[in-house]
């Protein structure tokens, strides 16, 4: 079972090793990490996605509330919740691929941001079923790099 | 007025009530022992190894109930204290130890003594802090010895650079704290505790299960009352002995893989199992499948991330086991009208029958010394003076938990979680600068004792009348019984052929030692041994090949006893 982990963390050296050491003292996995600070000063937001049965998956709630730089732990569960992640993608180009590269990226709605002779690079945000999609239809035409952030993610708010 | 940090440091401690530091110097720390110095109200504990010192503010914890302290130095000196650090974290024990540090500027650079302890300790703490400006000092002295004193304790590290323990900054020590991301639940809910003494109140056979939380919290009072009020019987883990009376009718001494005939049973067969500040260690529950078939379970603890990791549990209850027992207890007020006594003697006759079925015994008729016979007399010549026992780790370790009757909290001090071999002599030396006017009693291996031997420098140069006893059987003991019983008798390094002679040993550091043999020789020596006023080492030679019994092998259900 998959779940993501939002906590907001103190912004301090350290953290980020205390929260890694959790996973890896009991065995478990990190599949996906990103942090960056939040709008509050001296907090961050880790998102992490990880795997495990309920009862792994219950613990690591638990120890991560134990942490002591972190503030607040919000899993992902059973509310609605959006998750983004963002890809970037340098494709091989020549004559031949050029306008097919284009309209894949057009479809799912990715910018090209850096051109030359025989390279794009192309950004595209979504959730990681439609990052997954867009890199299958762009595999056969020549990926070159690729960097995805991990996940990041909130709940929904209730609508009216 | 403007202080150094080292001013501000021994001006920080003072305010917390520290009145013992353990530990050695270095050239990261000199500032500060330059600055202990010029006062007179802490007092530095030279130790001979920094391992040590860290058992020493552990022991001196574990008995006192407040925060022990070492400060030792950079590099080697802060690595040697890891050991020390692992024991304290995995028994909640709370201590702070600072490190000395190279100066800020170094740091990173692979100077001269320069240890990535913060890194290397993080996951040996309960937090740990790298001081960065000391204009933070204070701070972070306050939030260190109140993150190890509170919730479930545990020990902190402080690594001090030495650049801010000369820089000044203006003293002015805070006199709360809050951290944000820091907030222990002490108080239990109250539905669940309501939902809790239904429970109870309506189990047949009901069983407490009392570890080192109930010590720590100090709740042997409630536990008690509880147990009497509903006549429920008692065991205790290993780390929990001492929070209820092993005299008390109601006591089954202890549980696991040395535990009792009768306790090990009574867990097998309750219904309702209470578990007061435990935690379901492996060397308590044996086979977790198969742990307490019967029984609904109650938990207690004040640590979230303790209940349902190891067993599945019917009713988890965060909070202090003193608070949640207080609110507890007059709810079953509601009951007064029951008599429990007639209500639990089904129960209680069936854990009477197993208490008189396999008596924990050994064989009294050797002309050899059997190490279970020293220690019950020891407990006997010891009655009246309710003293501290702090033991090493291994089998002698097992026959004091089960020989020596303890009736108080915070009187066994022992490695429970990490298993430390070298803990009981630093931890025992600890307590008695604790307490003065009480005797401590270090019993020990002739393995473990040989792990922080040179602490005997330290009794002597205080003259802290510590008495030792060393049960000496040649061997390291328990891996060799595992060797005998599940290694068909290949007892693969276990033999220790060579042996300093301790008697001479001691006496080389003018502590005056005897050495026994025979059977009739012991009450005469711990006669000798208790009455003396100053520093002594005893020499037990015990029957090389004896065994801790009962024993459940590593992985079987409770009531699978081997008992003899």
């Amino acid at each position: 079972m998959k779940r993501i982990y939002s906590i907001i963390v103190e912004n301090e050296s350290g953290v980020l090793s205390r929260v890694a050491n959790l996973f890896s003292a009991r065995g478990y996995n990190i599949e996906s990490l990103s942090v960056a600070p939040i709008d509050e000063e001296g907090l961050s937001r880790m998102t992490i996605v990880t795997e495990g049965n309920e009862q792994v998956l219950e613990q690591i709630g638990k120890q991560l509330n134990k942490l002591i730089d972190v503030i607040k732990v919000i899993q992902f569960g059973d509310e609605p919740f959006v998750e983004r992640e963002m890809a970037l993608i340098k494709m091989h180009t020549d004559r031949n691929t050029r306008a097919e590269v284009l309209r894949i990226v057009d479809i799912f709605r990715g910018k090209v941001v850096d051109v030359s002779h025989d390279s794009y690079t192309i950004e595209v945000t979504g959730d990681s079923t439609k990052i997954d999609a867009i890199l299958s239809l762009l595999e056969p035409l020549g990926i070159k790099e690729l960097a995805r952030t991990g996940k990041v993610a909130m709940i929904r708010e209730k609508k009216r | 007025m403007k202080l150094s940090g080292a001013e501000i440091f021994i001006e920080s401690l003072k305010r917390e009530g520290v009145k013992y530091l353990f530990g050695i110097p270095g050239g990261a720390v000199i500032d500060l022992h330059d600055a202990l110095y010029k006062q007179d109200y802490i007092k530095f504990i030279l130790t001979r190894h920094e391992q040590a010192a860290v058992h020493m503010a552990d022991g001196y914890a574990r008995a006192t109930g407040k925060p022990g302290v070492a400060l030792v130095t950079s590099g080697p000196g802060a690595t040697n204290t890891i050991t020390g650090l692992a024991t304290a974290y995995m028994d909640s024990v709370p201590i702070v130890v600072f490190t000395g540090q190279v100066p800020t500027p170094l740091i990173g650079n692979d100077a001269f003594q320069e240890a990535d302890i913060v890194g290397m300790s993080r996951p040996c703490t309960k937090y740990n802090f790298l001081v960065k400006d000391v204009n933070e000092l204070t701070k972070t002295i306050k939030k260190a010895f109140y993150i190890a004193t509170t919730g479930r304790p545990g020990p902190v590290l402080i690594d001090f650079p030495k650049d801010i323990q000369v820089a000044k900054a203006e003293f002015k020590y805070p006199e709360t704290i809050h951290i944000r991301g820091y907030n222990p639940t002490y108080h239990g809910n109250p539905k669940q505790i309501k939902k809790v003494v239904k429970a109870i109140v309506n189990s047949k056979k009901p069983l407490l299960y009392v570890g080192g939380g109930a010590i720590i919290s100090e709740a042997h009072k409630e536990i008690h009352t509880l147990a009497k009020k509903l006549q429920i019987p008692v065991f205790t883990t290993l780390m929990g002995i001492g929070a209820f009376p092993e005299d008390d009718e109601l006591s089954l001494g202890m549980a696991g893989m040395h535990g009792t005939f009768r306790a090990n049973m009574a867990v097998q067969y309750c219904d309702m199992l209470i578990s007061i500040g435990a935690r379901f260690d492996d060397r308590v529950t044996g086979k977790v499948s198969e742990f307490a078939p019967y029984a609904k379970v109650v938990h207690i603890d004040i640590d979230p991330t303790s209940i349902s990791k190891n067993i599945e549990v019917d009713y988890p209850l965060v909070g202090d086991a003193k608070l949640v027992l207080q609110d507890m207890l007059p709810l079953f007020d509601e009951y007064s009208t029951v008599n429990w006594k007639e209500a639990r003697k089904p129960w209680l006759d069936q854990i009477n029958k197993w208490k008189n079925e396999h008596k924990l015994a050994y064989n009294k008729e050797t002309e050899e010394i059997v190490p279970q016979y020293v220690i019950e007399k020891l407990a006997e010549l010891t009655k009246s003076e309710d003293p501290i026992i702090s033991t090493e780790v291994g089998q002698h370790q097992m026959w004091v938990a089960q020989f020596y009757t303890f009736k108080k909290p915070r009187r066994l001090l022992t490695s429970g979680g990490l298993g430390t071999m070298g803990y009981g002599f630093p931890a025992g030396i600890g307590a008695k600068f604790g307490f003065d006017n009480k005797q401590v009693y270090v019993i020990a291996g002739d393995g473990s004792f040989q792990m922080n031997v040179q602490e005997l420098a330290t009794i002597a140069a205080y003259n802290k009348p510590v008495k030792i006893i060393i049960m000496n059987n040649g061997y390291l003991g328990m891996v060799r019984q595992w060797q005998q019983l599940f290694y068909g008798r290949r007892y693969s390094n276990t033999v220790l052929d060579v042996q300093p002679d301790f008697v001479k040993l001691a006496e080389s550091y003018g502590i005056k030692a005897h050495r026994i043999r025979k059977k009739d020789e012991v009450i005469d020596a711990l006669e000798e041994l208790v009455n003396y006023k100053k520093p002594y080492l005893l020499d037990v030679v015990i029957a090389r090949e004896e065994n801790v019994y009962p024993m459940v092998p590593a992985g079987a259900s409770l009531d699978n006893m081997l008992l003899t």
